[in-house]
């Protein structure tokens, strides 16, 4: 057991290795280097040489990576061309805003997904599943910004429940951020639960059949037990990877409804950092949201060894 | 159907139907199939035939008439310039398809050959390679593409390659997964024993057996890169105005939202239309092919 948790955590800090190498090669690949691409039009032989002394891009690649690399490690973010400030400086409290976003997503989404999951599992093919089922399709398929348009028109212009965008600053306190991302968070949410309910069914479906819950119903224990000690623990185990993807994809694919809702959060701040070019902050915040990538299919994988005793003994 | 006789029974079992064909019996048994090729098939159709039956010309401004509600003359209004809504949504969709549909077949040849090559081939190449995919999928998909895009230009050609090396990766772990499942089958064994080419037995002897898996893959890959193609367009790093496309239009006329709400649905539906009949096919398609999609995650 210890081995196997051992090898996971290798394996995830060798995948983190990996991608800081990958992140820092393509930002070198692209034509230029930061100071050519924050000066832009505006440089100069002196004022792109100045540039490069303040912010150490004449040593070799290598050297360079190794210090970003070692920086990192010891909780040094970079720096932010664009903005003169230490990228941890410059994300600041945007990434505890997407949190805050992504959090309330899931704990509103995750029970949701899981309960309408088990629904559409149990009445196969009868109108709450086929209904459910269609919604899902939506949500899964329909672009977020299209999701968030149409969530507007009718909840902010119609009828004028919730707030278009959120007017607040980004060290706003979580009490009022929240009356401000209704709209946000029922478009992550929607999405979200379109994901995990789908596949809630699936595996609803498969354990029903199964003949352990066949054989538990001949013996006459009542279908809600049969439903929620027999079948459901064993539904949701393949569930928990989803889960993990999903709220990964929460962490780095809300870029657009952030923006979409002028929401101070770390996607948005992503888009505007490669708008101005500073590929200091765009490198930092690459690494946060792969590493969080990582570690949340990481705690996902734990959660099924943990979870499962089956693959305890076997090969992970 | 029921055979009777020894001879009939014969034939039958040497014409084997194609496995293509079986598909396409199955697939037309199933109403959400039928309707997402239909949608598709519509969309293909307006993008092929919309600039020469489109009432107005998308681009003409029609300085008199900005802002107009929807009426005989625009039936979804105009836009701030004046120009026709319900035309500019029609033709909206047709640098989309393209950039797509050959960005898919792109992403889906490079990336399933890869995969069954790793698969094939196993051992530190394929560990070493698959270490760099899984980093290369924990890395934002919306970064990557914009990084690319905004460095390289927005031209299509450009978004092509783009989005054909970017949704590759995935291919890559799904048709390495599927050919896991035949490389230590006896027709691989014999192959490798006769001493075909490795490049022989991935084409003749994999790749054909993964091929569904693949085909299910890249319609719903397809979708996704439908989504990141309007999302890019959507944040201004699309096909360079004027050329009307659906992202850029929803993010343009949302000004007007309040006033001109048609001018942000019309576009709206249509990419909608678009991409949810590509995920009720490639839903269908996987039934068809008997596969379960359902594994799918947002990546």
């Amino acid at each position: 057991m210890i081995v196997l948790i051992a090898r996971r955590f290798f394996l995830a800090s060798i995948t983190l290795f990996i991608i800081s190498l990958l992140v820092f090669i393509g930002i070198e690949a692209l034509p230029g280097d930061a100071a050519t691409a924050y000066l832009g039009q505006s440089a100069t032989k002196e004022s792109l040489k100045a540039l490069r002394e303040e912010f150490g891009l004449n040593t070799p690649a290598p050297q360079r990576y190794l210090n970003w690399l070692g920086g990192f490690l010891r909780g040094d973010l970079g720096q932010s061309m664009a903005r003169r400030k230490p990228v941890s400086e410059v994300i600041g409290n945007q990434f505890r805003n997407t949190v805050v976003l992504a959090l309330a997503a899931s704990l509103v989404g995750i029970p949701l997904a899981i309960v309408l999951g088990v629904i559409t599992g149990l009445t196969r093919d009868k109108w709450p599943d086929i209904l459910l089922s269609l919604l899902a399709i939506l949500g899964m398929t329909l672009p977020g910004f299209v999701t968030a348009t149409v969530l507007v028109y009718f909840f902010s212009i119609r009828v004028e429940w919730f707030p278009a965008i959120a007017m607040i600053p980004s060290d706003a306190p979580v009490s009022e951020i929240l009356p401000n991302i209704i709209l946000p968070i029922i478009t992550l949410t929607f999405v979200m639960v379109a994901h995990i309910l789908r596949l809630v069914r699936t595996n609803m479906i498969d354990v029903l059949t199964s003949d352990y819950v066949q054989m538990a119903r001949l013996k006459g224990i009542p279908m809600v037990r049969v439903i929620f000690l027999h079948a459901l623990p064993n539904a949701m185990l393949p569930t928990i990877n989803v889960v993990a993807l999903t709220i990964a994809w929460l962490l780095g694919g809300v870029a657009i409804i952030e923006t979409v809702f002028n929401y101070p959060g770390i996607g948005k701040l992503m888009i505007n950092a490669i708008g101005d070019q500073d590929l200091g902050l765009v490198q930092g915040i690459a690494m946060i949201l792969a590493g969080i990538y990582v570690g949340v299919n990481l705690i996902a994988d734990l959660l099924t060894l943990f979870l499962n005793p089956r693959l305890r003994t076997t090969r992970g | 159907m029921t055979v009777n006789t020894q001879s009939t029974e014969q034939k039958v079992v040497l014409k084997r139907r194609s496995p293509l064909l079986e598909t396409w019996e199955n697939l037309r048994r199933s109403w959400s199939g039928m309707l997402g090729l239909s949608l598709i098939f519509l969309q293909v159709l307006i993008a092929l035939f919309s600039p020469y039956i489109v009432p107005h010309d998308p681009q003409e401004m029609d300085s008199k008439d900005r802002n107009a509600p929807p009426s005989a003359e625009h039936w979804m209004g105009t836009d701030k310039l004046g120009r026709d809504m319900f035309s500019r949504s029609l033709v909206g969709g047709r640098v989309a398809l393209v950039v797509t549909v050959f960005g898919i077949a792109l992403a889906m040849t490079w990336g399933g050959l890869t995969g069954i090559l790793l698969g094939f081939l196993g051992g530190w190449v394929d560990e070493v390679a698959m270490r760099i995919v899984d980093a290369l999928l924990a890395i934002p998909w919306l970064l990557v593409l914009l990084i690319i895009v905004s460095t390289f230009g927005t031209d299509p050609w450009i978004q092509t390659l783009t989005f054909g090396f970017t949704y590759g990766y995935t291919a890559i772990r799904v048709a390495r997964a599927a050919t896991l499942d035949y490389v230590t089958h006896e027709f691989v064994l014999a192959a490798r024993a006769r001493g075909e080419r490795k490049i022989t037995i991935v084409l003749r002897e994999l790749l054909p057996n993964v091929l569904d898996v693949l085909m299910v893959d890249g319609a719903m890959n397809w979708s996704w890169m439908l989504l990141g193609f309007s999302s890019l367009s959507f944040l201004g790093f699309g096909v360079p105005p004027p050329t009307p496309d659906w992202g850029f239009m929803i993010a343009k006329n949302r000004e007007i939202l309040a006033t001109q709400p048609w001018a942000v649905f019309g576009p709206a539906l249509m990419l909608s239309i678009l991409i949810v009949g590509i995920n009720l096919f490639a839903d269908a398609l996987a039934k068809a092919m008997g596969l379960d999609r359902s594994q799918g995650a947002p990546v």
